[in-house]
């Protein structure tokens, strides 16, 4: 297990040193969210309504965003091919990069969703269990992103084909997450959609690893 | 006693077959020259020992270790053409993080595998900061504190200084009197003694 939270510290150590890999997304996260109520209405009754959407339609890019660098630095530094090759298991080294990329990416969203949710009028109930979609799902995006992160980790420019392959496995979570908001905005019961979320994140948990291992070492054969 | 054994080993990238029924086999404390020109597949048949790269037909065999088998990889340290370092991290946070993910030796021996490679005064600087020369000495500094049986090198002397290269031909000689192995290509001459010698 040394080697799991050696290189989460590792990670985060470097992105500490070189921030502009994970504030870039984050400022996407702001400031696209706070140009909504510009451009479409100051109302509060229209951008509470819209915000559940517009909260996670920009969480999912901007986790797409910062997707990226997941590999792309330890990949041209030649330092993935020495964590192919380590004794270690390789799932879990790149579990132990994805949760570094959630710290990173998710868990600032998370911090900051209080505020840009108040700043799109939901009431207190709203952003609660907004937080919660969020404290389920990012994780989600994380692990379900890497997978596509290490089939692209060789190819230049690969943004638009990392998003052709990741949206439309984000898909799900959307929908169940967007819909939990909004049933809480309404009063309605909304266990049935976290409990989708929780399913969802408990089979990336166990997958993703395995899955984004095997596709690193067919992308650097 | 070990040995390694390539049987009629074929690999081909593309359309391009770069070698074909390779055979060869070097046991321990002996060192292995690959040369041949660029393209001929030199970093392919390292990358296939390594365990990296597939290959089209063949066998390796190493002391009935099964390829790519935790006991395989323990016993072999491969070091390509790329330094292996990150930049962000400084020359002794680079040095642990590759030991721990190899088969390497304990905390303490890094300071001393850095002023081996002439380094010491560069231990806690980021490796962004030092130049070609200097991260190649870095990154083959694990030969210092490496366990490892089998040495694939890949390019090891380039962007190296006359002295440095001295260094680490020595340090290679050592570690086959020791019992060790090593597979290497350079398009530079080497002045080790009792090195074999395959072209591809």
């Amino acid at each position: 297990m040394n080697i799991f939270f050696t290189t989460i510290s590792r990670d985060l150590k470097m992105a500490v040193r070189n921030p502009s890999s994970f504030l870039n997304p984050l400022m996407f996260f702001v400031i696209s969210i706070s140009l909504f109520p510009i451009a479409i209405s100051p109302e509060a009754e229209t951008l509470s309504n819209m915000a559940p959407g517009i909260i996670w339609v920009i969480t999912m890019l901007s986790v797409l965003l910062s997707l990226n660098t997941l590999f792309h630095y330890d990949f041209d530094n030649g330092v993935l091919e020495q964590m192919i090759i380590s004794h270690h298991s390789l799932s879990l080294i790149l579990l132990a990069k994805t949760i570094a990329h959630w710290i990173l990416s998710g868990l600032p969203i998370i911090i900051l969703s209080p505020f840009l949710g108040m700043a799109l009028f939901l009431d207190s109930k709203s952003i609660n269990i907004l937080i919660v979609t969020l404290i389920i799902a990012t994780p989600c995006l994380s692990l379900i992103g890497s997978i596509g992160a290490s089939l692209v980790v060789g190819i230049k420019n690969s943004g638009m084909l990392l998003s052709l392959l990741i949206l439309p496995l984000y898909i799900p979570i959307l929908i169940f997450a967007t819909s939990a908001v909004s049933h809480a905005q309404s009063n309605l019961v909304m266990d049935g959609q976290l409990y989708f979320l929780g399913f969802i994140l408990i089979l990336s948990l166990i997958l993703t690893p395995f899955l984004s291992a095997l596709s690193l070492k067919i992308s650097l054969e | 006693m070990s040995k390694l054994k390539v049987n009629n080993l074929s690999c081909q990238k593309g359309y391009n077959l770069l070698f074909e029924n390779l055979s060869f086999e070097i046991n321990s404390g002996e060192i292995l020259k690959v040369s041949g020109p660029n393209g001929s597949g030199k970093t392919s048949l390292l990358r296939i020992i390594a365990g990296l790269s597939s290959f089209e037909s063949g066998e390796i065999d190493y002391d009935s270790f099964k390829l790519n088998s935790d006991a395989y990889k323990l016993d072999f340290l491969y070091l390509g053409h790329l330094a292996t370092l990150s930049p962000e991290l400084s020359c002794i946070e680079n040095l642990k993080y590759s030991s721990l993910l190899g088969n390497e030796s304990l905390e303490n021996d890094y300071s001393i595998a850095l002023k081996q490679v002439g380094l010491e005064k560069y231990e806690n600087d980021l490796v962004g900061t030092l130049s070609a020369g200097q991260k190649k000495r870095i990154a083959l500094s694990l030969l210092f504190i490496s366990q490892s049986n089998v040495w694939l090198l890949d390019e090891p002397f380039s962007a190296l200084d006359s002295k440095a290269i001295k260094i680490f031909e020595k340090k290679i000689e050592e570690h086959c009197k020791h019992g060790g192995m090593c597979i290497l290509t350079t398009h530079q001459e080497c002045n080790i003694e009792n090195l074999k010698e395959i072209s591809l």
